[in-house]
């Protein structure tokens, strides 16, 4: 990708541990403008933990976030609001018993010159950031528990734009979703892509990602196997990267601590036993 | 019908709740040959329902963001007591006895002091992770033990004069036209409220409800505030207060001048403005929005950048400030403090709460719903005991009545849940 504009973000040798267990273990990734990076790995693998440093949810044992050439120091989800960084969970961080508006602006209300709620002027810009994001959105005065996967989606993406995001990252993006909508949420990961956002798909599920992404970052057991780009690879190679933490042969040199086949480390045991035989 | 009710916009849960109000009152009138629904009876369900239908507005909020409070009996009882001992003992040491800043000295004691209860409690709760149910099951033990310890067990009495208005009787209420004027503003409050609401929507061309359909809904609200003022003026005061008032004023007595009216009791007064006060916080604020938003999704609240901790802190000292005030009420109207007071009030309170239409899953709950639970649960015990039902067949009647209740709430919405709305 282009190397001479600076990363969106930056994140340098992120170290993590619950109870001992090294959950990201020297992770450095990186995001430009405009691009899409997936983050792959296997559930325990470390992404979602790695992500959840980058929004606030959680604080890294040690490791820095550099966010537009910056320093960024990141402690709560306000934190990374307040660099617009901005996430779209797994599980659909919604409240189910608000409406669509109360929830795009949760944690950040209009209010009137009283410090009273202005609920018309918040379902005002919501109908207006909805409507560009999906015309067929009526439902504004159901609670979100009675909207479709689909709609949830969009509600919770609209919430990250409302609020001029430019970092996203949306943690299995598709899971909830049947075909069609998982065409719709790819449309959306394009156009927001051509305003400029950096966007961090991460996903357990390589095929959600593989065509949606520029580059790919693969995790595995806490560490990075490697950075590599999507039109160098093939889904086996991906797939490698993953199950096994292997890299591409003609990719050797883009390998990271977490690659299994450099520096004469060999498979481990347990790898070989849950996957059967080498690919 | 429905549909109707969906044009107006109407909480169908609420109307189903006010017919069994309805069919409950009806039901008594006949049994008793017409002695409910009598202004005098009425008046007494009003300040009987009066301390339990302040706490439920904010066990409403405990129990939508997905937590309980079983000590609010108990607290009720230890802050009756506190208040009882800064009115009666403490403060005429200093002022004399039935000092007019008395009353307004022990309210405010016991305000800070529930609400410090309920801080603890809800920092138990949100900051050390102890469950809700624990923490007020232990706070119910420690509060209602704490409420002998104030005085060793002595019941606090006489209490000061102006505190006493505070639990109703006939010197407390505001009279016939203080209650007009509370009605007046009352009624011009719906009118302003409507139109306002309105006119933010139109602004924003957003759908509005038919024109029919708000001056039908403006109707009914006035209409039930005329009534109530209506009814509580026609309670006239007994012959010989009657004539003692004309004695003091020098007027004569007549059988006209003699019929002078109770109007609002002033409990039933505080029970409106903590109404009041409260659904406009969870409707109108940030605090409110917070309220529901963790009920209905904790980690959603917590990732929106909401301080679920403190916010649990917040609810629950706020229903510490209301405990103090159902206190200061129940002690009032028995014009005295004993350390049993609010016994089982925690089960009364949540009952009301429950029959309302409030989730105990969280994140749904209505303050109008639990106002109308209390009135449910009150005029069924009352009306029992009109008719002369053993105090032992009145709690089976009313345990089966809550099941009851919650079990139809949940099979209507089942079957009426509307997969297109």
């Amino acid at each position: 990708m282009t190397t001479d504009i600076r990363p969106l973000v930056e994140m340098r040798d992120i170290h993590i541990s619950f109870g001992g267990v090294k959950a990201v273990d020297g992770v450095s990734i990186d995001l430009y403008p405009g691009e899409v990076v997936g983050v792959l790995g296997h559930n325990g693998a470390g992404k979602s933990t790695l992500i959840k440093i980058l929004s606030g949810a959680y604080v890294a044992d040690s490791g820095t976030v550099i966010v537009d050439g910056k320093e960024a120091r990141i402690e709560n989800a306000r934190d990374a609001r307040d660099h617009n960084i901005e996430t779209i969970y797994q599980n659909l961080a919604l409240a189910d018993n608000l409406d669509a508006a109360q929830n795009l602006f949760l944690g950040r209300e209009i209010t009137d010159r009283f410090g009273f709620l202005n609920d018309a002027a918040m379902e005002h810009k919501a109908r207006e950031v909805l409507h560009r994001l999906n015309p067929n959105f009526q439902k504004f005065a159901s609670p979100v528990s009675a909207l479709s996967g689909g709609q949830r989606q969009s509600v919770a993406i609209a919430r990250a734009l409302l609020f001029e995001a430019r970092v996203l990252i949306m943690d299995e993006p598709c899971a909830a979703l049947g075909v069609h909508e998982t065409r719709m949420v790819g449309d959306l990961i394009a156009q927001l892509k051509q305003d400029g956002l950096g966007i961090l798909l991460i996903s357990h599920d390589l095929h959600d990602v593989f065509d949606l992404s520029d580059r790919l970052h693969v995790m595995k057991n806490g560490k990075l196997v490697g950075s590599v780009r999507t039109e160098d690879v093939t889904h086996d190679d991906v797939l490698g990267m993953i199950i096994l933490g292997k890299m591409p042969q003609h990719l050797l040199h883009l390998a990271g601590p977490g690659a299994t086949n450099i520096h004469g480390a060999t498979l481990r045991p347990q790898d070989t036993e849950t996957t059967g035989p080498t690919l | 019908m429905y549909r109707l009710l969906s044009k107006m916009e109407v909480d169908r849960r609420l109307v189903g709740l006010a017919i069994v109000l309805l069919i409950i009152w009806v039901g008594f009138d006949l049994a008793s040959g017409g002695r409910f629904i009598t202004p005098r009876n009425l008046f007494n369900l009003s300040v009987q329902t009066a301390s339990v239908a302040v706490m439920a507005c904010g066990m409403v909020l405990i129990i939508v963001t997905r937590h309980i409070d079983l000590s609010v009996g108990a607290m009720l009882g230890v802050l009756a007591m506190i208040m009882g001992v800064v009115q009666a003992d403490l403060l005429p040491q200093y002022l004399g006895y039935n000092h007019p800043a008395t009353w307004a000295l022990t309210l405010l004691v016991g305000l800070i002091i529930g609400a410090a209860i309920g801080g603890i409690q809800g920092a138990a709760v949100g900051y050390l992770g102890v469950p809700a149910f624990i923490v007020t099951l232990g706070g119910l033990l420690v509060w209602r033990g704490s409420a002998w310890w104030v005085t060793q067990g002595r019941t606090v009495a006489p209490l000061d004069a102006n505190f006493m208005l505070l639990g109703g009787g006939i010197d407390g209420t505001i009279g016939a036209s203080w209650s007009w004027i509370v009605a007046l503003v009352a009624i011009i409050g719906i009118i302003y409220a409507t139109i306002i609401e309105r006119r933010r929507r139109l602004s924003f061309k957003f759908p509005v409800k038919p024109l029919w359909a708000e001056y039908t809904n403006a109707l009914i609200k006035g209409g039930i505030v005329l009534a109530i003022i209506i009814t509580l003026n026609a309670y006239y005061l007994p012959t010989r207060a009657a004539e003692a008032i004309l004695a003091e004023r020098g007027l004569p007595v007549t059988p006209e001048n003699l019929q002078i009216s109770h109007g609002l009791p002033i409990p039933l007064l505080i029970v409106i403005l903590v109404a009041i006060a409260l659904i406009v916080v969870s409707r109108r604020t940030r605090f409110g929005r917070y309220v529901f938003a963790m009920g209905g999704n904790p980690q959603a609240a917590a990732l929106a950048g909401i301080d679920t901790k403190r916010m649990t802190v917040a609810v629950f000292a706020l229903m510490g400030v209301l405990c103090a005030i159902s206190a200061a009420i129940s002690s009032a109207r028995l014009q005295s403090a004993g350390n049993d007071l609010g016994t089982l009030d925690e089960l009364r309170v949540i009952a009301a709460v429950v029959i309302g239409g409030t989730s105990l899953a969280g994140g749904v709950g209505s303050i109008y719903g639990a106002l109308i639970g209390a009135l449910v649960m009150q005029s069924l015990q009352s009306g029992m005991a009109l008719l002369g039902v053993d105090t032992s067949l009145q709690s089976i009647v009313i345990g089966l009545v809550l099941v009851l209740a919650v079990f139809s709430d949940q099979y209507l919405n089942r079957r009426h849940s509307d997969p297109t709305t």
